[in-house]
């Protein structure tokens, strides 16, 4: 087995196992620790599509991330006050049901991610991520100044939204859906970076012009992957909303970006398991350091600084090492 | 004359004052290579770009196959059968040598928005891409990464990569560059075949290999073409000698 294949299984494997102790140990809140890593791990494979394959240093990935957590929010809000979405032409009423409110998020964001990048993706480099960072504040700003879903103070939603056969209030229940929707996600990412899809994207984001000279157009591809990335992190903005039972503003926050890309750098870009390790350890520090001092970010930002200027494979790259993609 | 795969009509480009490209007329026949030489800041890479697609001229036209492609993008002229290697190698370094041929062959193929099957197990593309290695005789470092790869090698892969295009034209800048002179030899040679699969606008500086190779060539000037001809002419041409080779030639 590689290296890295092998770091891979341990790391699913710890993300299983602790939370499963932790339920033998009746420790819920750090079933909800391992839940939140999931669920920010998920909103990060999403990133690691457009950024580690597609090359495509997206600042607005907030928005996809909040429009899944607002998807959410709208469907059980009106779920919960009996009150239909509209009427007319046809009745369209709120529902409690997780997949279809998984389903909303997925082409919400997808329609999202086409418009957005369908017109950033006609810039590039800092262009690029200027104009998503600007899409994401439109995002941001819009929902602060939208009444009727809460503006400002955002939106509780009473009671977790139910999966069929399932207690989604039991901790370990919810994070087990998490976690199986995780995994899908990383087996689906792992076959698409090696599709023919994800050769061609691969191939552009290292020289566009080789791309181009045997007939492919890059900004196809890159749309393509930009919205399939998009998608991604919007089911886990929609689960993040569940976990939290709770969506605001600040889901849509430039913030929420960084972390997001933070996730990425941290564990490895554009390596399978990247996010998951990123996620994992920024969670970790949050929990950790956050006890000893409000201003934990800045021990962070040197472990970021370490990432960046001395490992730039982030954490998996370190300990699997470089390796080329055999055929 | 046979018939003329790619044609250049009247084409110009300027950059400000600078005329980059000045009412150039230029074919491509079937069976032949044509080469296109001339001093440094001719023009030639402007013109190259300008029949690939990266660039649109100011006024004029390019047909290839019969068709205006003036207006089609890279893409599409690849589509259409025009491959182009490159002055300067563009592959994709971090890929091996194998998905580099690979990527050409799903160009050609078209079939490019496969999100599931593994790229590496399509029987199709692994064969065009194979086949089309051995040919340049660069099967044995199919595994290799590309950025791995000596500066020859990585021009042999260029060529791999345009052939796995199944081409009807080839547009090819500087190929022999930092060859060295066995090297050279090599690609000489296979160029030589070449030409009977597809027709090769070539540009070059290696005097030895144009004059090897051309069934014709086209001389640029400052964005002219002073003399078109077989190599005989072109040797003898005075105008030539005085631009290109030199006054006292």
């Amino acid at each position: 087995m590689r290296r890295e294949s092998l770091i891979n299984v341990l790391l699913a494997a710890g993300l299983l196992g602790f939370p499963l102790w932790a339920y033998v140990m009746n420790e819920p809140f750090l079933i909800t620790l391992s839940t939140r890593v999931a669920i920010l791990a998920l909103a990060g494979v999403g990133l690691n599509i457009a950024l580690g394959l597609g090359g495509l240093v997206s600042l607005g990935h907030a928005a996809f991330f909040g429009i899944g957590g607002y998807a959410m929010g709208i469907l059980a809000s009106h779920a919960q006050s009996y009150a239909p979405l509209m009427e007319s032409p046809f009745l369209i009423e709120g529902t409690k049901s997780m997949p279809i409110i998984w389903l909303v998020a997925i082409i919400a964001s997808g329609l999202a991610a086409l418009m957005i990048g369908g017109l950033s993706l006609r810039t590039s480099g800092v262009y690029f991520i200027m104009i998503t960072l600007a899409f994401g504040q439109m995002f941001f700003y819009f929902s602060i100044s939208w009444p009727a879903y809460g503006g400002e103070d955002g939106l509780s939603i009473y009671v977790r939204n139910g999966f069929p056969g399932l207690n989604t209030l039991d901790p370990i229940q919810f994070f087990l859906i998490c976690y199986v929707l995780l995994v899908a996600v990383l087996f689906f990412a792992n076959r698409l970076a090696q599709s023919p899809f994800g050769l061609a994207l691969n191939a552009a984001r290292q020289n566009a012009m080789r791309v181009e000279t045997v007939g492919i157009t890059p900004y196809q591809l890159r749309l393509t992957g930009f919205v399939i990335s998009g998608m991604i992190t919007g089911l886990a903005g929609a689960l993040f909303a569940d976990l939290n039972r709770f969506v605001s503003p600040s889901m849509f926050s430039w913030q929420t970006s960084g972390e997001i890309m933070i996730f990425v750098i941290l564990g490895g870009t554009a390596r399978l398991f990247g996010p998951v390790a990123g996620a994992a350890v920024f969670i970790a520090l949050e929990h950790i350091l956050g006890g000893l001092s409000e201003f934990w970010h800045i021990y962070l930002g040197v472990l970021l600084l370490g990432i960046v200027l001395f490992a730039r494979g982030g954490i998996i790259g370190t300990l699997a090492g470089h390796e080329v993609r055999h055929d | 004359m046979t018939k003329a795969i790619l044609s250049v009509r009247d084409l110009c480009k300027s950059f400000g004052a600078l005329k980059a490209t000045d009412h150039v007329n230029l074919d491509l026949c079937t069976g032949e290579i044509h080469a296109l030489i001339g001093p440094n800041g001719a023009g030639k890479s402007t013109l190259i770009q300008q029949i690939a697609g990266g660039m649109a001229p100011d006024s004029g036209s390019v047909h290839f196959l019969g068709q205006d492609v003036t207006q089609l993008s890279t893409p599409k002229r690849a589509q259409l059968g025009l491959a182009r290697t490159f002055q300067i190698s563009a592959l994709a370094m971090e890929d091996t040598v194998l998905q580099n041929a690979m990527l050409g062959a799903l160009g050609a193929q078209g079939h490019v928005f496969r999100f599931f099957g593994a790229a590496s197990k399509d029987r199709a593309l692994r064969e065009v891409a194979k086949t089309m290695l051995e040919r340049v005789g660069l099967a044995d470092m199919a595994g290799a990464r590309t950025s791995d790869l000596s500066h020859g090698q990585r021009r042999q892969l260029e060529v791999a990569v345009a052939l796995t295009l199944k081409p009807r034209a080839f547009v090819m800048d500087e190929p022999m560059a930092g060859l060295g002179a066995e090297g050279s030899a090599r690609l000489t040679e296979f160029l030589s075949d070449l030409r009977q699969e597809a027709p090769i606008l070539l540009v070059e500086h290696d005097m030895d290999a144009v004059f090897a190779l051309a069934d014709r060539i086209s001389v640029l000037v400052y964005g002219q073409i002073i003399a078109t001809g077989s190599v005989a002419d072109i040797r003898a041409h005075p105008d030539v000698r005085r631009a290109y080779l030199g006054e006292d030639a």
